[in-house]
């Protein structure tokens, strides 16, 4: 297989204060928001960025397609180096990087229809012949009669608004879709028919996926590789089999254990993550999970971990793993 | 003694341009005192309406409302507004799914949590003094100085602990909690879960606890009602509803918990078909058409089948669909 997109070391900064507000209360003058992430997606495969709310996973992303600019590193996408690139040559870019966004309703236009909402990225890039044809065929991907091209917003379910975000995603033929916690709020039995239709869209054309979650149930089902994020970093990465199995990083450990199962009293052995995310502005000493962690010792306090591979298809940075 | 919360023949409809939307229909559910009970059902069974019922904060467009709401004795449908305001806030609080647009984001949390005692003769010392109790009883760190910060400076799972802090500062016989936990991770989620069980058994209220997470249901609840389409088709203990479920539909929804899937699927299973339209309710069991056990008495109303003492499902199958 080959890598379709390629993330080193990428460092993205966010400004908090001037530089004389930070000199005065002694803050810095900006946090980072991801600190030094790298990983590889291979074509046509699921990948899943794993942690918690604040945890880097989407400003990641955005910064994938270019939303928000990189301090450091490089982003490489189909053979190309991506990040860096102006305006107008991210363009090109973005046809074949297409994003589903969180909140489906909001993120579909409430005074479009959905045949408007369709035929917006055709437009955008120029492709107007057979318009019709093309949303005709797009609904009929996902699943929805073609009637539903006159339908507005308002007028769908959650379930039928995740199908026309997707829809739109899929409208250009993306090599690569971000989806950014495609079935968050969804109830279980339309979570399951998104992530099939999703599979079914990979099998179809090859589409390959970056899933941005913090559901653990869906991860294990659907993603081939993920990373679980902690304060802007990768803590783990690998086979999400191999994970799910041997969690090593003790960050990784108590979120799986966390994953409640509807069994009730069998449930309650829960390895609990001690007291609350730390801020970005003052990130801890060492390595960064160790306030919170169970198992720290001495040198959790005082030293960042290197990161160890026991296999060359996993990867963690923990001083006492499980 | 009588529960806290006694719902009968509750049945809310919403004046739509189509005609009446019969959002609730024939609901019955108790809440006991001290008892926490989990309301699951995907969107659109009728938990928010269900919710604002209780609380008096059904919609304008609301139509007739029929049946009853006991509360502590104290009957709720047609209750003036003035009698309702008295309770709610004090007697019966509400934790919201966000909490950040649960919070104003320009006032501190002090202001909010000294605001919210209102109807407390005290000082507002005295009231500060009592949010901080608060906040260290939903183990806030450092309380005393972060009472004077906003919002925006606490973590998503530092929000929802503050708002289960205001939410409990009345000591209120009923805790509403709508999917309090829907917007945390795994590690935050069990932390709030347990906060809740915790301070639930302190203060000795009642919670009634909605959310489509079976997983966190199961943690918290000692019983749990399963709603679809506007209906309560099955109720028990929460070992009844997840180990010995006996209606159609609860079977199906536990069968689609990827949590429950211990082995990874390549294709996730799903309940085929479409939620009924409830504005042409149709004749017989509401769950008819996505039912695989549907046979020729489906067309007619299925009778609340009691399976064993305190679990009940509305299915005509109740007595046959046993664990497989």
């Amino acid at each position: 297989m080959t890598p379709l997109l390629e993330v080193s070391d990428v460092v993205i900064r966010f400004p908090i204060h001037s530089r004389i507000a930070a000199r005065l209360t002694g803050q810095p003058s900006s946090i980072e928001a991801v600190a030094g992430v790298s990983f590889t997606l291979e074509a046509g495969s699921t990948y899943a960025l794993v942690g918690e709310s604040g945890s880097g996973k989407t400003t990641l992303a955005r910064a994938i397609t270019g939303l928000v600019p990189i301090e450091g590193g490089q982003v490489d996408f189909a053979g190309r180096t991506i990040s860096g690139l102006s305006e107008a040559a991210l363009r090109g870019v973005r046809r074949e990087i297409a994003m589903i966004f969180q909140d489906p309703i909001g993120s579909l236009s409430p005074r479009l229809s959905v045949r408007a909402i369709l035929a917006e990225p055709f437009k955008v890039h120029g492709e107007t012949a057979d318009l019709d044809g093309k949303i005709a065929r797009l609904l009929d991907d996902v699943g929805l009669s073609p009637h539903f091209a006159q339908r507005y917003p308002h007028q769908l379910s959650g379930g039928q608004a995740r199908r026309v975000s997707i829809a739109r995603a899929l409208a250009l033929r993306p090599k690569l879709v971000i989806a950014d916690e495609p079935t968050a709020g969804l109830d279980v039995s339309i979570q399951g028919e998104m992530l099939n239709l999703m599979r079914d869209l990979q099998r179809k054309f090859g589409t390959t996926f970056l899933m941005i979650t913090h559901n653990l149930n869906v991860v294990r089902h659907v993603a081939d590789r993920m990373a679980v994020m902690y304060l802007g970093r990768i803590v783990e990465e690998g086979l999400t089999d191999d994970i799910f199995k041997a969690p090593r990083h003790r960050y990784t450990t108590a979120l799986l254990s966390a994953n409640l199962k509807a069994e009730p009293e069998a449930a309650s052995y829960v390895i609990e993550a001690e007291g609350e995310t730390p801020s970005l502005l003052n990130r801890p000493k060492g390595c960064e999970f160790h306030p919170r962690c169970l198992f720290k010792r001495e040198v959790c306090r005082t030293a960042m971990p290197e990161e160890q591979m026991p296999s060359a298809d996993h990867r963690f940075a923990c001083h006492n793993p499980a | 003694m009588s529960p806290l919360l006694d719902i009968k023949g509750l049945s809310v409809s919403f004046r739509t341009p189509r005609g009446d939307l019969k959002a609730l229909r024939d609901v019955a559910l108790q809440v006991g005192r001290g008892e926490i009970v989990g309301i699951i059902g995907e969107s659109g069974c009728g938990k928010s309406t269900l919710i604002n019922a209780i609380i008096g904060l059904l919609p304008a467009n609301t139509g007739a409302v029929k049946g009853h709401i006991g509360f502590d004795g104290q009957e709720l449908v047609g209750l003036p507004i003035n009698a309702m305001r008295k309770l709610r806030g004090e007697r019966i609080t509400t934790i919201f799914q966000d909490p950040m647009t649960a919070l104003n984001p320009v006032l501190t949390i002090g202001a909010q949590m000294t605001a919210i005692q209102y109807r407390r003769r005290a000082s507002t010392s005295e009231k500060r003094r009592r949010a901080i109790e608060f906040l260290e009883k939903v183990r806030m760190p450092d309380a005393a100085r972060r009472l004077d910060q906003y919002p925006h400076q606490f973590s998503g799972g530092m929000r929802q602990r503050i708002c289960i802090a205001m939410a409990l500062l009345t000591e209120p016989d009923l805790l509403i909690a709508d999917e309090p936990t829907t917007a945390l991770d795994a590690t935050l989620e069990v932390q709030v879960i347990h906060l809740l069980r915790e301070l639930q058994r302190d203060i000795g209220c009642s919670v009634l606890f909605i959310s489509h997470h079976l997983g966190a249901v199961a943690e918290l609840c000692g019983r749990v009602a399963i709603m679809y389409a506007g209906e309560v088709v099955e109720q028990g203990t929460a070992g009844d509803i997840f180990r010995d479920p006996r209606h159609p539909y609860t079977r199906k929804l536990l069968e689609c918990d990827p949590g429950r899937i211990t082995e990874r699927q390549e294709i996730l299973p799903t309940i085929p078909g479409e939620l009924p339209d409830l504005v042409h309710v149709p004749q017989g069991c509401i769950f008819r058409d996505r039912c695989p056990e549907r046979f020729a008495l489906c067309g007619e109303r299925p009778p609340e089948v009691t399976v064993r003492p305190g679990h009940q499902a509305a299915c005509h199958k109740a007595r046959e669909l046993v664990a497989s």
